[in-house]
């Protein structure tokens, strides 16, 4: 029924944020994806996480690749400006956006074919720069739009629809992301919104380059038996290191946790990140550690799930490049022009 | 023997050195001291795409008059480098002068009889003056520019005030280079025949002009012209301009208080993310910009086409080389040109802008980003190696400080509150340009999905034929609407009234100026319309409209203007007539005069003095 546009009409009764917004006011156009596309779980969370943490919509900036995630952005938030640039490179167009004004929240939707084979370079520039951005890949290790040829992220070994096997070795964005020094990397699944949605708020407020990988199944082309991105593969083997409760800044912690369960990260923004440990030596904030134990696992063929790694006092591109506080785009001729008198001298410099 | 060469402040020096050798300030010190003088010099590089061992020349022309072009040939060649000895002495004109390192003796087959030779041991001066091997190497460079100095009647006091400012507060590096220059001097006094044919006198013909290269110039208008957001990717020969940007910026857009920047530079991992991060900045309200050359633009393709679609401003400067493919990185050419008009796949077209030197550089540099804006779509600054990375005496820039940027049609909160409708690709007024809002402006009003596929006025995703057609022919009319805002081409009329026209641009300014002189002493009068801007103005195609003929000059081989003279301005091919020049050097006064004179007289035409007697 995605020709039908959505009623704006909603109940009187469904609960505001402070804000006084509805989660409702959080949406975007109905989807146009297949039915049951994890996709659509992850948009369903975003929307969540800007309800829950009391955003203006009109203050984030999505912006995407190409490909059935990068159309996404048409489905949440519908009072942000959005932006579908080109293939690949949604990276470059953020870093720009983010220059210009660093006083908006950015959303980056990307998928596999996107970030991981035609953007891998501006994926892997992004996260190194350390550019102030929440980047999503939906990950289903397959193309949809193109009807179902294997991507980078798919596994070696794993069998497309067809029943062919994938030859070529995988890439995993997430080791990826933790090597080229995202400060905040996580993998979520888009089957589990319960873990999901507090990862997107974290992420959200991380104050530099976060990451969350969101293996989320092609209902289409990639839902197999022989899938390693299938909704059941991902259940069998989905071997969580954390769940994630998100406090902001000021909120009481009221839920009551076993002692010596839980790992509260204090951010530099005031908001707490309580960690329910489910292994008890993992340490979210040992970047090779990490590296190390997806790695153990991977190895094994269960997929690693959770906050892997999370840096407390982040740097990003501005504090870098040691720009302004105001924006960029704020700033005039009496800010940037240097005038006619210094002109002159320049001038005579050159004489 | 011919007769030696007698010029004052009319004649072309050539130094043939081998890259690496610290020979370019030494070069670059001769230049300036003779522009001390008040002569009018125009020097230029001419290097390998290489850091050290290969043959580099640097070529001054002296002029009085003040002819900036390259005129081609060498009165005086100074012959540093044994690679290509032979083919510099090729160049010198016949009774014209060769100085070289004669420590080694050469046999005299080595030279020829129809030029003036002079000999110096520099090698062995250096060799007994110094003991170490960089600064023989050093000094050498700074002893022939004494000698010279002595041999060409240059002031040496000039030259002492100019390694006095560079080596202002190094008093160490001061003095030995004062000593070496005297060391020249005093030697080519006293066994050299001073001086020579050739040779400098003081004037006034420099007056208030500056000396200053294009990409620099360039720069500095980014800076004044409002640009924050600069992304680029190193290329010959454009990395100077972004070097250059970030100069400026640490000097004059540091916030005094915070000691911020009010500007943010990004070394790009590639030309497709310089493009990325501009198209970002641009979409989201900075002035953005990004240098490149050749190769840069045709990685940027696929994004330069979403700027057009989505309508996002961006400026581009392509300083261009010698292409196609990696072509000659450190060679110059205009031949970039369809590939910018036309950039990207589908139907597209972009403004262009033909800066003439380093004074337009700055001036076009400023002016795009309020075209950018205004237009909301790509702007090319189509500059070359040629004005970009050679030093050239330029008028001095000039800022007028009641200007005020043109951002063009941006829909503020208090519109959108005050319930002003929003269409993203909506044309209200007429002229094809659309309302647009920088995101984050209203809570529930201004926003909408920006996309490279096709839309509604509205920016609502659309495939029906009618809104696309809709879409491309109001982009048709922004591209009209642009052609009042681009600089005007400039018309040079001749002396008397003439059926034959030349259309030129960028930087065969000034050799052109030059041509249309010495084609007037020999009798043919050529109007010439210097183009500033694509799309052209009507006026282009009025002005080919009203000459028999009109020679379009420039320095490519597909005679790439002219294509879009008849594609764009709808001027009949027939009555234009290539003048083309791209073997990547620049092109000269010379050739144009030779290229023109040898067409008139194929068209059987009468100079217009003879035929008069």
């Amino acid at each position: 029924m995605t020709y039908l546009a959505k009623p704006k009409l909603h109940h009187p009764t469904l609960p505001k944020n402070k804000l006084g917004f509805t989660r409702r006011d959080y949406e975007g156009t109905i989807s146009t994806l297949c039915a049951g596309c994890g996709h659509d779980s992850i948009s369903a969370a975003i929307i969540q996480a800007c309800f829950e943490l009391e955003i203006e919509p009109h203050r984030v900036a999505k912006l995407s690749g190409i490909g059935c995630s990068s159309k996404t952005p048409t489905y949440f938030l519908g009072a942000s400006h959005g932006f579908n640039s080109v293939h690949g490179r949604m990276p470059s167009v953020v870093t720009g956006a983010n220059l210009a004004n660093r006083e908006l929240i950015y959303l980056g939707v990307s998928g596999d074919g996107d970030s991981a084979s035609i953007g891998l370079g501006q994926f892997a520039h992004c996260m190194r720069r350390g550019v102030n951005m929440l980047y999503i890949v939906e990950n289903n290790g397959v193309y949809g739009l193109t009807k179902g040829q294997f991507s980078a992220t798919a596994d070696r070994g794993s069998k497309s629809k067809k029943g062919v096997a994938n030859t070529d070795a995988s890439i995993d964005m997430v080791m990826l992301a933790l090597q080229l020094g995202a400060t905040f990397v996580a993998r979520g699944f888009s089957g589990d919104k319960e873990q999901l949605v507090p990862l997107i708020k974290a992420a959200i407020e991380h104050q530099g380059a976060a990451f969350i990988d969101v293996i989320s199944p092609c209902v289409a082309f990639n839902n197999h038996p022989g899938s390693t991105k299938s909704y059941d593969y991902v259940r069998e083997h989905n071997e969580a290191v954390n769940f994630l409760d998100f406090m902001p800044p000021r909120a009481p912690i009221t839920t009551e946790y076993e002692p010596g369960s839980v790992q509260a990260v204090m951010m530099h923004d005031g908001s707490t990140l309580v960690l329910r440990k489910l292994h008890a030596d993992y340490d979210p904030h040992d970047r090779i550690g990490a590296m190390n134990h997806l790695a153990e696992h991977q190895a094994k063929g269960q997929v690693v799930t959770g906050l892997l790694y999370v840096e407390r006092e982040p740097e990003d591109l501005h504090a870098n490049l040691n720009t302004v506080d105001a924006p960029l785009n704020k700033l005039g001729e009496r800010e940037l022009c240097p005038g006619s008198a210094t002109l002159e001298k320049f001038n005579a410099s050159l004489r | 023997m011919a007769q030696p060469i007698e010029a004052i402040n009319d004649f072309v020096v050539k130094f043939a050195n081998v890259n690496g050798s610290g020979s370019a300030s030494a070069n670059a010190l001769f230049a300036k001291a003779i522009l001390r003088m008040g002569v009018p010099v125009s020097p230029r590089n001419i290097f390998p795409s290489n850091i050290q061992g290969l043959p580099t020349w640097y070529e001054v022309r002296v002029s009085e008059k003040g002819y900036l072009g390259r005129r081609g040939g060498v009165d005086l060649m100074v012959a540093m480098n044994p690679q290509t000895w032979s083919e510099d002495l090729a160049e010198i004109e016949p009774g014209g002068y060769l100085f070289y390192d004669s420590t080694k003796p050469l046999p005299k087959s080595r030279f020829r009889d129809d030029i003036n030779v002079i000999g110096m041991p520099l090698t062995a001066i250096c060799n007994d003056t110094y003991t170490d091997p960089r600064q023989r190497q050093l000094f050498k460079n700074i002893i022939y520019v004494g000698a010279l100095s002595a041999l060409l009647d240059i002031d040496p006091g000039v030259i002492a005030e100019l390694i006095g400012e560079q080596y202002k507060g190094k008093e160490a590096l001061l003095k030995p280079n004062v000593h070496a220059l005297q060391l020249g001097r005093d030697y080519a006094r006293a066994k050299l025949a001073c001086p020579i044919g050739l040779r400098v006198k003081r004037a006034s013909a420099v007056g208030d002009k500056i000396f200053i290269d294009g990409n620099n110039a360039a720069a500095l208008g980014c800076v004044y012209g409002g640009a924050t957001v600069a992304a680029w990717y190193p290329i010959t020969p454009s990395s100077s301009m972004a070097e250059a940007f970030q100069r400026h910026c640490r000097r004059f857009r540091h916030d005094p208080e915070s000691s911020k920047g009010r500007y943010a530079i990004i070394q790009a991992e590639d030309e497709l993310a310089s493009i990325g991060i501009v198209i970002g900045a641009g979409w989201n309200g900075s002035r953005a910009f990004t240098c490149t050359s050749g190769p840069g633009i045709s990685l940027m393709q696929e994004f330069i086409g979403l700027a057009y679609f989505a309508e996002i401003p961006a400026v581009l400067f392509d300083v261009q080389r010698g292409g196609p493919s990696t072509g000659m990185p450190t060679r110059t050419q205009q031949s970039d040109l369809l590939a910018c008009a036309y950039a990207s796949h589908g139907d597209t077209k972009h403004p262009l802008l033909f800066p003439e030197d380093p004074k337009e550089s700055f001036e076009f540099a400023a002016l795009s980003f309020d075209l950018a804006d205004r237009l909301q779509t790509p702007v090319f600054v189509m500059l070359d190696l040629d004005i970009g990375m050679n030093e050239r005496l330029a008028s001095p820039l000039t800022w007028d400080d009641s200007r005020r940027y043109d951002r063009g049609k941006v829909m503020t909160r208090e519109d959108l509150e005050a319930g002003k409708e929003f269409g993203r690709y909506l044309d209200v007024d007429g002229d094809g340009i659309p309302f647009r809002t920088y995101p984050g402006t209203h809570p529930t009003r201004g926003a909408y999905f920006t996309r490279g596929t096709t839309k509604d006025r509205y920016a609502r995703y659309s495939e029906a034929g009618p809104d696309y057609v809709d879409n491309m022919e109001r982009l048709l009319k922004k591209f009209e609407t642009a052609k009042a805002m681009l600089p005007q081409p400039l018309l040079t009329p001749a002396k008397y009234p003439a059926r034959f026209g030349a259309i030129y641009y960028g930087s065969t300014g000034p050799a052109m100026q030059e041509a249309l002189e010495t084609l007037a002493e020999r009798g043919i009068y050529v109007n010439a319309l210097r183009v500033r801007g694509f799309p052209f103005q009507d006026e282009v195609a009025e002005f080919v409209r009203s000459h028999t003929k009109v020679f379009v000059v420039e320095q490519n081989r597909d005679a790439q203007l002219k294509t879009l003279l008849v594609n764009d301005a709808g001027v009949n091919p027939a009555s234009l007539i290539p003048i083309l020049h791209y073997d990547g050097t620049p092109i000269t006064a010379r050739f144009i005069t030779e290229a023109v004179a040898e067409r008139v007289r194929r068209l059987n035409v009468q100079p217009l003095r003879k035929a008069a007697q």
